[in-house]
């Protein structure tokens, strides 16, 4: 059996978009755009930084009065699930470049599972800000702070972890896309562009909470 | 003459312009709403883009109306705010921004790098439909008790004014993502499709233009998304961002604000600039006079572009020392401006000009945005810029550069592709016509309010004192001669649809790749992939002999 034949095998339904001459040029033309999508998702984020810093200078005092209402042990779980996900995630990448099935299927449940485990973290730590008032602007209710501005720092706080959680809820879904496209045998060295594309995206989410936790959690 | 580029079996292959196109591949509605096909979608973003572009300058026409007179003309103070926040969303976000881009971008940019379409077709399909539905949504404040903010969304005004605030932001929004993926399929394709031997340096200038164009609509555009989010947030649920008196800062959204919205002032002209190049190296049929330095000329303005939003906010309350910077800044964009302008000239001195349609626009495009881009420096000078913010000063300045540059551009482009795209030829007695009636026009609307605004006259008032009424009644006047120019050039072009010659392939004798095709091209544009030999403006005349032009 010639090579070739052999590729055929190999993730049968995948063939070249009529537009490109060849598979390499799809694959970095793909490869290209998840970066360049990257790069905007960076942008979208480097605006809340840019309110973070700002306001944390104008109100610092109030910052870090709000940032101990934060649970530290929570956000430290939550950070230690991500990381573990994002290795899964990579491991899921590279079982479809070696043509192991199995391991692809496998790794990217325990990155799903790692993702639902986060949203449970978070909507707990939700309840207990929503409990106690600790809300933005007209919403904040709670008593006892000396400073004048923590409802900002909740604005902050939740506009940024809410964006985050977003990100999670749709890395959710696309990653069961290509956990389903992966059982249907759709991956292999020839071609595993979609699961590198979601895995980018899904190292970039697990980067963003690696800035978020220790600037909203532990600096303040 | 078009020894520039050659293209194996074109000439020969089609054997009559009712050969299959891209235009009757297939037939039915629901064939151009599910097609993949760039051309196609850029004719859908045209045909929507030109809507908009009516409906913007109807409320134009309404907003000059009503200054027809000191007091109340014809409608109220409400319905005036409306009338120009209106003009100007519509104009900017759903047409200047989409319009040269996603029409005539979609169009060329993959045959002009011999590509047979762009490098993610369906998404571009998907960024035409995210253009519908977010204009949808800014539409929909017409019938939702309109805007009143001014198209800028500034926060006292939109936390504190009732109407369509949020179904305009998310409007806006959802065509900031539609621009976003426009932008990133344009510089996928560019990177990685481009036909053999068409390197770098022999792109045409219009595709350097619209590359620096896509590098701001990927860097800016997701900040301005995330504004708009915040914004939305902070009228829906009041938490305390912007709005003061939370402990907000609503100069923080003008930072914001302007972080995308100064670059997209140069999303919105480097097209321009690009189409101008197109046009004035055909036309002359000279080689660009400083290729290389045109090309690099549109990245600097992009870079430099994200550097500058500060002078906006000259009188916002930021501090001196930000705005000297943000003002040297400003001053540096001259520089690669210049740079065009005269490569421009010099292109066309001595050369063979064809006094055509796309010429008569380039050359009033050459005229108008020499005085809108050098009044810009006025604005740009910090002294200055104290006695002329704010006024009419401002509004005639960036009219200038918008439309008399980027819209200018435009339609001269647009009656320069004309024939490729549709395959008829029009009147070039009545398109000389449109171009010099603008021409005529847009001076008469503008110039005059470069005077009232130096004279103190502010923009967006709905009164003024009496002495400014014979400038603003020659501007009203004016505002109807630009109409009549559209309207003579949009019955030019329809009716060559019907009544119009077919157009030959190379009906101006250019050498970039869309004019070796078919007219109109076939859906997959090239029969064979083209094999690029020379750059796209290698012309042969006696002033390229003596090497005085780039190489």
């Amino acid at each position: 059996m010639s090579a070739s034949a052999n590729d055929e095998k190999l993730s049968p339904d995948f063939h070249v978009a009529h537009h490109f001459d060849t598979a390499d040029q799809q694959f970095d033309s793909a490869r290209m755009g998840i970066w360049l999508f990257l790069v905007t998702e960076i942008l979208f984020f480097g605006g809340l930084f840019c309110a973070f810093f700002i306001y944390r200078s104008w109100y610092f005092s109030s910052f870090v009065e709000a940032h101990h209402h934060l649970d530290k042990v929570m956000g430290a779980v939550n950070t230690c699930v991500l990381i573990f996900s994002s290795l899964t995630m990579a491991l899921a990448v590279r079982s479809a470049q070696v043509n192991d099935k199995a391991k692809t299927v496998g790794f990217l449940i325990v990155t799903i599972l790692c993702a639902f485990g986060f949203l449970v973290v978070k909507y707990f730590e939700y309840q207990h800000k929503i409990h106690d008032g600790l809300l933005p602007g007209v919403h904040f209710t709670a008593q006892g702070f000396s400073s004048p501005h923590p409802g900002t720092f909740f604005a902050v706080y939740f506009m940024m972890t809410g964006i985050h959680g977003l990100h999670v809820i749709i890395g959710i879904g696309l990653i069961l896309w290509i956990l389903l496209r992966a059982q249907r045998g759709d991956f292999s060295a020839r071609y595993y562009a979609p699961v590198e594309g979601v895995g980018l995206y899904w190292h970039l989410v697990d980067l963003v909470w690696i800035y978020l936790f220790p600037l909203l959690y532990l600096v303040g | 003459m078009a020894q520039g580029v050659a293209v194996p079996g074109t000439h020969e292959d089609h054997p009559s312009p009712k050969a299959k196109n891209y235009i009757n591949a297939e037939a039915g509605v629901w064939s151009w709403l599910t097609t993949v096909d760039h051309k196609r979608i850029g004719l859908m973003y045209l045909v929507s883009t030109l809507i908009a572009f009516a409906l913007g300058g109807f409320f134009a026409i309404l907003v000059r109306l009503e200054l027809l007179t000191p007091k109340k003309t014809f409608m109220s103070g409400h319905m005036y705010n409306q009338a120009f926040t209106l003009h100007g969303a519509i104009m900017v976000f759903l047409f200047i921004i989409p319009s040269v881009p996603g029409a005539l971008g979609n169009f060329l940019l993959p045959i002009m790098v011999g590509a047979k379409d762009v490098a993610f077709p369906k998404l571009n399909l998907m960024s035409l439909y995210l253009y519908w539905i977010g204009a949808l949504f800014t539409l929909s404040s017409l019938v939702l008790g309109g805007l009143e903010t001014g198209w800028t969304f500034y926060v006292p005004y939109s936390s504190t004014t009732g109407g369509a605030v949020i179904a305009v932001t998310f409007g806006v929004f959802v065509m900031g993502f539609s621009s976003i993926l426009t932008g990133l399929n344009f510089v996928v394709t560019i990177h990685k499709l481009r036909a053999p031997g068409m390197g770098w340096f022999r792109l045409p200038l219009f595709l350097w233009a619209t590359y620096a164009t896509s590098l701001v609509q990927i860097l800016a555009t997701p900040v301005l998304a995330i504004t708009l989010l915040l914004l939305l947030f902070e009228k829906a649920f009041q938490i305390g961002i912007f709005d003061p008196k939370l402990g907000g800062d609503p100069v923080l959204f003008q930072h914001f604000f302007w972080f995308y919205s100064h670059p997209a002032v140069y999303i919105m002209i480097l097209p321009g600039f690009g189409i101008a190049s197109e046009l004035i190296a055909v036309h002359a049929h000279r080689k660009v006079f400083g290729y290389r330095a045109i090309a690099f000329s549109s990245v600097a303005i992009a870079l430099i572009g994200f550097l500058v939003w500060g002078h906006h906010m000259f009188v916002s309350g930021q501090s001196e020392l930000a705005s000297t910077i943000f003002s040297a800044l400003t001053f540096l964009v001259a520089v690669p401006t210049g740079i065009k302008m005269f490569n421009w000239i010099s292109t066309l001195w001595r050369s063979s000009i064809a006094w055509t349609t796309p010429m008569a626009y380039a050359a009033a495009f050459l005229f108008l945005f020499a005085i809108g881009g050098l009044t810009g420096l006025f604005c740009g000078m910090l002294g200055t810029d104290m006695h002329i913010h704010d006024t009419y000063f401002v509004v005639a300045h960036f009219h200038y550069v918008m439309m008399g540059g980027t819209v200018v551009a435009f339609v001269g482009g647009l009656h320069h592709w004309w024939p490729k795209m549709t395959g008829k030829m029009y009147s070039d007695k009545l398109g000389k016509l449109s171009a010099l009636l603008l021409f005529v026009g847009f001076n008469a609307t503008f110039f005059p309010q470069f005077i009232l605004g130096s004279r103190g006259m502010p923009r967006r008032y709905y009164n003024y004192l009496d002495q400014f009424q014979p400038l603003h009644q020659f501007s009203t006047v004016g505002s109807w001669i630009i109409g009549l120019a559209f309207l003579v050039a949009l019955y030019n072009l329809l009716d060559s649809l019907k009544n119009g010659a077919d157009a030959p392939d190379n009906p101006w004798g250019g050498l970039s790749l869309e004019w070796q095709t078919a007219t109109p091209p076939p859906t997959e544009n090239f029969p064979v992939t083209p094999r690029v030999t020379h750059g796209p403006y290698d012309y042969s005349d006696d002033r390229n002999a003596t090497g005085a032009s780039d190489s």
